[in-house]
């Protein structure tokens, strides 16, 4: 294979790459007074730019690059889509949201388009070893961003709690990978499968793996692991949470799922149960925190909690079943949680004017798109038909019931009905009369930058709703996508 | 002899490492700290990794280790104050980091017979086979590292720069 033919395979990690440079370097070159939103939009078109490169890799056959550490195929192209697409809503918002307070705001687009670069590469790394820089990458420019409104003493606490809590996840799953070297004598992905079984050592494999877990279960803020994410959520500005909610774990759970289908189907006994649990805490634990909740942020962040509950649901069906569900919930979730943080940034401003659930009362009366938009997105959250929440759950308990997950979808059920409380909890605060004439005052005028960013997130949440044929198409295969590589289809299911 | 070694460096590895978290002027933490970098190098060194066990005493006790004092010098840190801990830490911090502890000692005490002896000397690796490693099978982490760099370095300019 030629060298340029290769670097087709990272191209649209190189354009973000190039892209963050260029942002960084003219930042300090433009004056105190000057507006930085021009270098937000020359990021979204670099975004732009890396999506088509993206989708170029589709026409391509699926294959690795640099002696095996990278592969590209129907699975890392989906996920780089979404990555992408994230990205690209979040700058948008952020181009929105940012007034004349915002601090260095040239280093805050450089950081996401960077960002964007590690979630890529976990996507498609097929070495353990760039996972774990691609992760660090992604962590450690989240751990930044969350901290970027530095007078706010809440931002700073939400920041110094993220990396603290963060970097102990990581050592987590740095000595997982450890552990599986020395099992297997290797850190690829592809060759663990065929190591493991001449393993001297499996035991440590075994406990290999579960480090990993513990490690992207850190990640994705799945219960147990989840302490850190309404303190995280609650001070990083709204723009970057509707960022870090989505996109690093959409990237954590495309790792998720390569390692656990790819390396160790033969260890599916072992680690099918454990995600059974942290499936089953995490919708119990995200939802029943998020009802006692007064502010918004808090909310959400134990929604995004239950959320990774109902996509860890997905690991404990049958594999293709499972990876194209929890691939498709995984888009879903991203298109309504940006959507809704699109909202919240918008109504409550850089400053954070509105924060408790009362403080959104009349939303609807000031800004009748915004409150539109805010209703739609929190009825996807809930799950109701003809929206892209309803046919993610749809397909996840779907999957769950084929392979005789009858209790997990039980719990996730009720689950989801507990979820409806709070959601309406904040549409009937936004669609009631304001009570304090200082809330009447009309918001913000929309900029073509929210705009642009509503229309997105809106048509993908429509379009996953009504028509997600084309899409789950896509899921479908990037799923045969990753488990035609493996000899040995997974055992079928311990059933519970 | 190795045996011997091991118990002396591995003794003081553990008792600076707990002194470390005992002391309460972080001068005195980030001096411990060279005492177990240093001792873990010997351990290293023991195991057959002369490779590693260079690298480590020229990047971790020397070069991060003098970085670590010079910043603490220069911000003229003070004393910690000392704090209770928060309880969840007594009732649930202790007991997992003993239960971690005694799984992977069991599971290395268990598997003792698979894993065999490494000797001084018995895997020499030259610098020609790490290069092959670093610049040609791990070319692509290699080259993203310098991207993790970056953001650091990004980051941190951007938290700690003055306000105008």
């Amino acid at each position: 294979m030629t060298a340029n033919f290769q670097l087709l395979r990272i191209l649209p990690e190189v354009i973000l790459t190039i892209a963050g440079v260029l942002i960084m370097l003219i930042e300090p070159l433009l004056g105190h007074s000057t507006s930085r939103k021009p270098l937000g939009w020359f990021a979204v078109l670099s975004v732009f730019a890396s999506l088509a490169a993206s989708f170029a890799q589709l026409g391509m056959a699926a294959g690795t690059a640099y002696y095996g550490v990278i592969q590209t195929d129907a699975f890392s192209v989906f996920f780089h889509v979404l990555i992408a697409l994230i990205v690209l809503v979040s700058l948008l918002v952020t181009i929105d949201t940012a007034n004349a307070n915002t601090e260095s705001l040239g280093e805050l687009f450089a950081l996401m388009v960077f960002g964007a670069v590690g979630m890529m590469l976990m996507t498609s790394a097929t070495e353990l070893l760039l996972v774990f820089i691609g992760l660090e990458i992604s962590s450690i420019s989240t751990y930044i961003m969350a901290g970027f409104r530095r007078k706010n003493v809440k931002s700073t606490e939400s920041s110094l709690k993220y990396f603290l809590l963060g970097s102990f996840a990581t050592a987590f799953f740095l000595y997982g990978i450890a552990l599986i070297f020395g099992a297997t004598g290797t850190t690829d992905i592809n060759a663990i499968a065929s190591q493991l079984g001449t393993s001297a050592v499996p035991m440590f494999a075994t406990i290999g793996l579960g480090m990993i877990l513990i490690g992207l279960g850190f990640k994705v803020s799945a219960a147990p692991f989840h302490v850190w994410t309404p303190d995280a959520y609650e001070g990083a500005p709204s723009p970057v949470v509707g960022l870090m909610s989505t996109a690093p774990k959409a990237a954590a759970f495309a790792v998720l799922l390569r390692i656990v289908y790819v390396a160790f189907p033969a260890l599916h006994a072992h680690w099918q149960p454990l995600l059974w649990l942290m499936a089953a805490f995490s919708m119990t634990i995200g939802n029943l925190g998020a009802l006692r909740q007064q502010n918004v942020k808090r909310m959400l962040a134990y929604s995004s909690i239950a959320h990774a509950g109902y996509l860890l649901v997905a690991f404990t069906a049958l594999s293709t079943d499972g990876i194209a569900a929890a691939s498709f919930y995984a888009m879903s979730y991203a298109a309504m949680n940006v959507g809704i943080f699109a909202v919240v940034s918008h109504a409550s401003g850089y400053d954070e004017r509105l924060s408790l659930i009362s403080d959104y009362r009349g939303l609807a009366y000031r800004s009748p798109l915004l409150g539109g938009a805010l209703g739609f997105f929190l009825i996807s959250l809930i799950g109701i038909p003809f929206t892209g929440g309803f046919f993610g759950k749809f397909y996840v308990f779907a999957s769950a019931l084929h392979s005789g997950m009858v209790w997990l979808t039980i719990i996730g059920l009720v689950n989801s009905g507990i979820a409806a409380f709070y959601y309406l909890r904040l549409l009937a605060s936004a669609y009631s009369k304001p009570t304090n004439n200082a809330l009447l005052d009309p918001m913000p005028r929309a900029s073509f930058a929210l705009l642009l960013a509503l229309v997105i997130t809106i048509s993908g949440t429509l379009i996953l709703g009504i028509v997600p044929g084309q899409i789950l198409a896509m899921s479908h295969n990037a799923a045969v996508s990753l488990t035609s590589g493996i000899a040995n289809p997974a055992p079928s299911a311990t059933h519970q | 002899m190795h045996l011997v070694l091991f118990f002396i460096f591995g003794g003081l590895c553990v008792v600076g490492a707990l002194n470390l978290l005992l002391q309460s002027h972080p001068i005195n933490s980030a001096l411990s700290l060279i005492v177990v970098m240093s001792s873990l190098a010997v351990l290293y060194l023991l195991l057959g990794a002369e490779f590693l066990a260079a690298a480590q005493v020229i990047v971790y006790s020397g070069a991060i280790m003098v970085l670590f004092t010079f910043v603490i010098m220069l911000l003229n840190a003070g004393r910690e104050e000392r704090t209770h801990g928060s309880r969840m830490a007594y009732i649930a911090g202790f007991p997992g980091a003993a239960v971690l502890l005694g799984l992977l000692s069991y599971i290395f005490l268990s598997n003792r017979g698979h894993l065999g002896n490494a000797r001084l000397g018995s895997y020499l690796v030259t610098t020609g086979d790490l290069s092959r490693v670093l610049f040609r099978d791990l070319l692509l982490p290699f080259e993203v590292t310098s991207v993790l760099i970056l953001i650091a370095i990004l980051g941190a300019v951007a938290l700690a720069r003055k306000e105008h």
